[in-house]
């Protein structure tokens, strides 16, 4: 293909857009101001007549950059999927007859809104280029697993199954992980009234039998480089060597560590041998080898035995988890059972205060445990006493008495914490000055995590975390991609679980990586623009250092060179630009998307003169949640003001700020920017787009006053994709902000 | 105590829940209460009983013997079974507090001056009699329960509804003299008698 562009327009009449707006006029605008070199009309352009229209143009006419005038872009994209050419799309359906009333007095302003978006849509795509890959891609399908517990060992497992030759990498001398030491797993089948076996003698042997699955016992990650489909990794072994292997992409199945009850004095756990944690106990039930359970002290066969659940879990104090490990409960109905099954005539009480049992399992189990004569009383335990019979010291909620119990032994029921190494955006702890002034505080303990992964990374060594440690991810839509991509993180680092629910995760995160692998082959984005060509380039020439690309990129895509020069690696590249919308000088530009393409659409926007009294209104959504908001307000029928102009962005991360500035300047009234809700429920596809759209527009009051214009004039929104009602309302409350605070001054 | 509760006493000396599942009717059913206070609710004398189902399952397991068996609260159970169709669990709530009771009353463990219990007693023992229920002795027995001075107190209060009934034929004086019963009164009461002593010999066999 030569490097001339050929542009080619195409205007669809059906679904009533020939009926309602001009559609002669509108080919007379792509044609003569937008300057496409050909522009047809058809009554069904998504049908296969009209396809084959577009197609004969392609193939025939040399057309490399089409402009589809008909509906939203979100749209009949299977009918619309012309991977060969560049495209843009005016969305005449849903973003202009559906959202204006049908009747002659509005005809004027809705024909008005048509030959924006034509004009938009022929602007855009002259500042475009066709993506294609830069032909840096690697293909490599190798996958490497950290951790070899029933997650990574899941995860290897699946990976194999696939076909993809896997590489576990995992600390200790043997794979299993905490499940090794396990007696019995809760039930996962129906009836879910007996513990099940673990099931980790079978996986380790499945593992080892397998050609495609190679484990590193005694390792660890030294180090990390690269970026998916060429990640150099150094496996360092106890005795000192290091192996350097190369992946397609990694998947962190790193799991948990338990909470430390020593650190609460009223259980008194360090006080007495036979005060235990859930997963002591399952050592002591291992030992008993399927005769009595006895207690560590004396070995005496345990006849009573209580379950203090909650410890240290839920908590609101300092040193304690603010959250519920959820299973605890399910654990002590299984570890209730062995004493019934194995020891004669034991007391076997639970002392809950929620009593949780989640899963397919929960009910059914709880209700086989009750069979069983386990005793569950709702009671807060005060006190566990050490000595010969241990006392549990409680409250009893439902008689609303002091009371206690005599116990042989007692186990705690501790929380998980994920083993997820450091974050790297971790604030460090700032002392406040009140405190240095008390001279005898000691100084916090400094707690030093060690990296799991160390990430040869400009972000830090390891996953980034959302909070309580576990890893950040997009919970609803993507739960196992982390912040780096190609790394994905499976099992209880991403959120409390148990077996069953870390071998799904294990399956989920398999089933990324190998897409992850397979994608940075060719060269396309993993997600959630999955397939997508285009990556950002740097103008160099125009770089001035400031790194703001390297620091604000949520994905740690970017590095810096000795000069500090960013330095790109695509394939961790999740395409939000972000990097875009951070750059200063605007060196940072996608082929089909950049600065130019949306400066283009905004300029070409006819402003009319102050006198006309018609304002116009920049609307900036992301396309992820506020653009199918839009558009399903079409669909519903709900109105949108005719002065509002849509452009869908990547991200609203990916917003410039040259692009308000030169709005206001061209003379737009008011400016609506939607993004996704941030914070720690963020709804961001990118994670941190909509939080440093936010935080960049925050400052934009600066450039309104300098301009002398209201700051009410650019407002930024947290919009859902169910926001269907109130999208539209956000764009029409603007109208009447303009209406209210006047025009802007600065039309030509 | 008596001689039986002494027993048993002795027999389920560490669990109290486990003497409930052998003897009490339906007792097997406490140990699957969940807990969640939704008989509690549902009960529409709920208030006026000392103890609620569920307060009650909870001290069965706790292993308060004493306290749930001199309990007044199956007494007032006036079985209108809401707590059988609410019970998420399906425990046969409204059965369980007879069973209590029955139990309770075997064991001699009732409070002395509990109506219901009183009520019951009295009809038991002028049903043995003649194999029938005598209404007027039976209504006469309950006015005179606490005393000759409240029983003239009682039927005072209630003359005008008493006349009526009679010119109503709905009740016969003469039946304070005897009255009728069934024609093998002394055939019923072996039977009884009989179906005691199966049942006396169930709970010696469990003690």
């Amino acid at each position: 293909m030569s490097d001339e562009k050929k542009f080619a327009g195409y205007i669809c009449t059906g679904c009533g857009i020939g009926e309602r707006l001009d559609s002669s006029q509108l080919e007379m605008i792509a044609t003569r101001e937008g300057k496409m070199q050909s522009c047809k009309q058809h009554e069904m352009l998504c049908s296969s007549e009209g396809v084959q229209l577009i197609r004969d143009d392609i193939s025939n006419e040399g057309a490399t950059h089409i402009m589809i005038a008909a509906c939203s872009r979100r749209a009949k994209v299977e009918a619309f999927n012309f991977t060969e050419v560049a495209m843009t799309r005016a969305n005449l359906r849903e973003g202009v007859i559906w959202v204006r009333p049908d009747e002659p007095e509005h005809q004027e302003t809705t024909q008005e809104m048509a030959d924006d978006y034509i004009r938009m849509a022929c602007a855009e795509l002259r500042s475009m280029k066709m993506p294609k890959a830069s032909g840096e891609q690697t293909l490599n399908k190798t996958i490497l697993v950290v951790g070899g517990g029933i997650t990574g060992m899941s995860a290897a497992i699946e990976s194999a199954a696939a076909g993809y030759p896997v590489h576990i990498v995992e600390k200790q001398g043997a794979l299993g992980g905490q499940a090794a030491d396990y007696s019995k797993a809760i039930p996962t089948r129906s009836p879910y009234k007996e513990p099940r076996d673990t099931g980790v003698a079978e996986m380790i042997a499945s593992i080892e039998a397998n050609d495609l699955i190679t484990v590193h016992l005694n390792s660890t990650v030294a180090r990390t480089a690269g970026a998916p489909g060429r990640f150099s990794v150094d496996i360092a072994t106890e005795s000192g060597t290091v192996n350097t292997e190369t992946f397609g992409a990694i998947i962190q199945a790193t799991g948990f560590k338990l909470y430390d009850p020593s650190n609460l004095p009223q259980y008194g756990y360090s006080k007495s041998p036979d005060i235990v944690t859930n997963a002591e106990l399952e050592k002591l039930v291992k030992d008993a080898n399927g005769g009595p359970i006895k207690r560590p002290s004396d070995g005496k066969e345990v006849k009573a035995v209580a379950f203090v659940q909650n410890v240290g879990q839920s908590s609101t104090e300092e040193g304690q988890l603010p959250y519920h490990s959820g299973i605890g409960d399910l654990i002590a109905i299984k570890q209730a059972m062995y004493f019934k099954d194995q020891n004669s005539d034991c007391d076997t009480t639970i002392l809950f205060n929620n009593l949780r049992t989640p899963g397919a399992a929960g009910e059914d189990f709880y209700r086989a445990g009750q069979e069983k004569m386990i005793t569950f009383s709702k009671g807060n335990v005060s006190e566990v006493v050490p000595g010969d019979s241990l006392e549990v010291k409680f409250q009893d909620l439902i008689l609303d008495e002091e009371t206690s119990m005599q116990a042989d032994l007692v186990v705690l029921d501790v929380g998980m914490i994920p083993n997820s190494g450091p974050d790297p955006y971790a604030v460090p702890m700032v002392i406040d000055e009140e405190d240095e002034a008390a001279e005898d505080t000691p100084p916090p303990p400094s707690v030093s995590v060690d990296s799991i992964l160390n990430l040869d990374y400009r972000q830090g060594t390891d996953l980034p975390h959302l909070k309580n440690g576990f890893t950040d991810s997009h919970f609803i839509c993507f739960p196992y991609e982390t912040r780096r991509t190609g790394i994905y993180a499976a099992g209880p680092l991403r959120r409390p679980m148990d077996m069953r629910q870390a071998q799904d995760d294990a399956a989920g995160a398999a089933m990324k990586a190998i897409q992850a692998a397979e994608n940075a082959g060719k060269g396309m984005a993993a997600h959630p623009r999955a397939g997508d060509l285009s990556f950002p380039s740097f103008r160099m020439d125009g770089c001035t250092q400031c790194k703001r690309c390297t620091v604000e990129c949520p994905f740690g895509a970017i590095n810096e060179d000795e000069k500090g020069y960013p330095m790109f690696n695509e394939s961790r590249c999740r395409r939000c630009g972000t990097c875009m919308g951070a750059c200063p000088v605007r060196v940072i530009s996608f082929e089909n998307y950049s600065v130019e393409t949306v400066n283009q659409q905004i300029k070409n926007v006819d402003v009319p003169e102050e006198f006309d009294e018609k304002p116009r209104i920049l609307v900036l959504a992301c396309e992820n949640d506020a653009y199918p908001a839009l558009d399903q307000a079409g669909m519903n029928g709900v109105e949108i003001n005719p002065w509002a102009r849509v452009i869908p962005v990547r991200c609203l991360g990916s917003v410039s700020l040259s692009w308000i500035t030169d709005s206001l300047n061209s003379g737009y009234d008011g400016i609506v920017l939607m993004g996704c809700a941030k914070g720690d429920d963020y709804q961001c596809h990118f994670v941190r787009g909509s939080a440093m759209a936010h935080e960049r527009m925050g400052k934009v009051g600066d450039t309104l006053s300098s301009l002398n214009l209201e700051p009410e004039r650019v407002v930024v929104y947290e919009v859902a994709i169910t926001d269907i009602e109130r999208a539209p309302k956000l764009i029409n409350d603007m109208a009447e902000t303009v209406e209210k605070i006047g025009l802007s001054p600065f039309k030509f | 105590m008596s001689d039986l509760n002494t027993a048993m006493t002795e027999r389920y000396r560490n669990s109290f829940l486990m003497e409930v599942e052998a003897n009490v009717e339906e007792g097997e059913w406490v140990k699957m209460c969940m807990q969640c206070g939704v008989c509690a609710g549902s009960c529409p004398l709920g208030n006026a009983w000392e103890h609620t189902p569920q307060k009650l399952f909870m001290m069965i397991r706790a292993g308060k013997r004493e306290a749930v068996l001199s309990s007044d609260a199956m007494w007032m159970c006036t079985s209108c079974y809401n707590c059988i169709a609410r019970c998420p669990r399906g425990l046969p709530i409204t059965h369980i507090m007879h069973g209590l009771a029955h139990y309770a009353k075997r064991l001699g463990l009732v409070p002395k001056n509990q109506p219901t219990q009183q009520f019951s007693q009295i009809f038991w023992d002028n049903l043995m009699k003649k194999g029938r229920v005598n209404e007027l002795k039976l209504g006469l027995s309950m006015y005179f329960k606490d005393g000759f001075g409240q029983g003239i107190k009682n039927a005072m209060a209630n003359k005008q509804l008493g006349q009526n009934m009679m010119k109503a034929k709905r009740m016969n004086a003469m039946e304070f003299f005897g009255g009728h019963g069934i024609k093998d009164t002394s055939g019923l009461q072996k039977m009884i008698k009989k179906a005691q002593e199966i049942e006396d010999a169930k709970y010696q066999g469990n003690s």
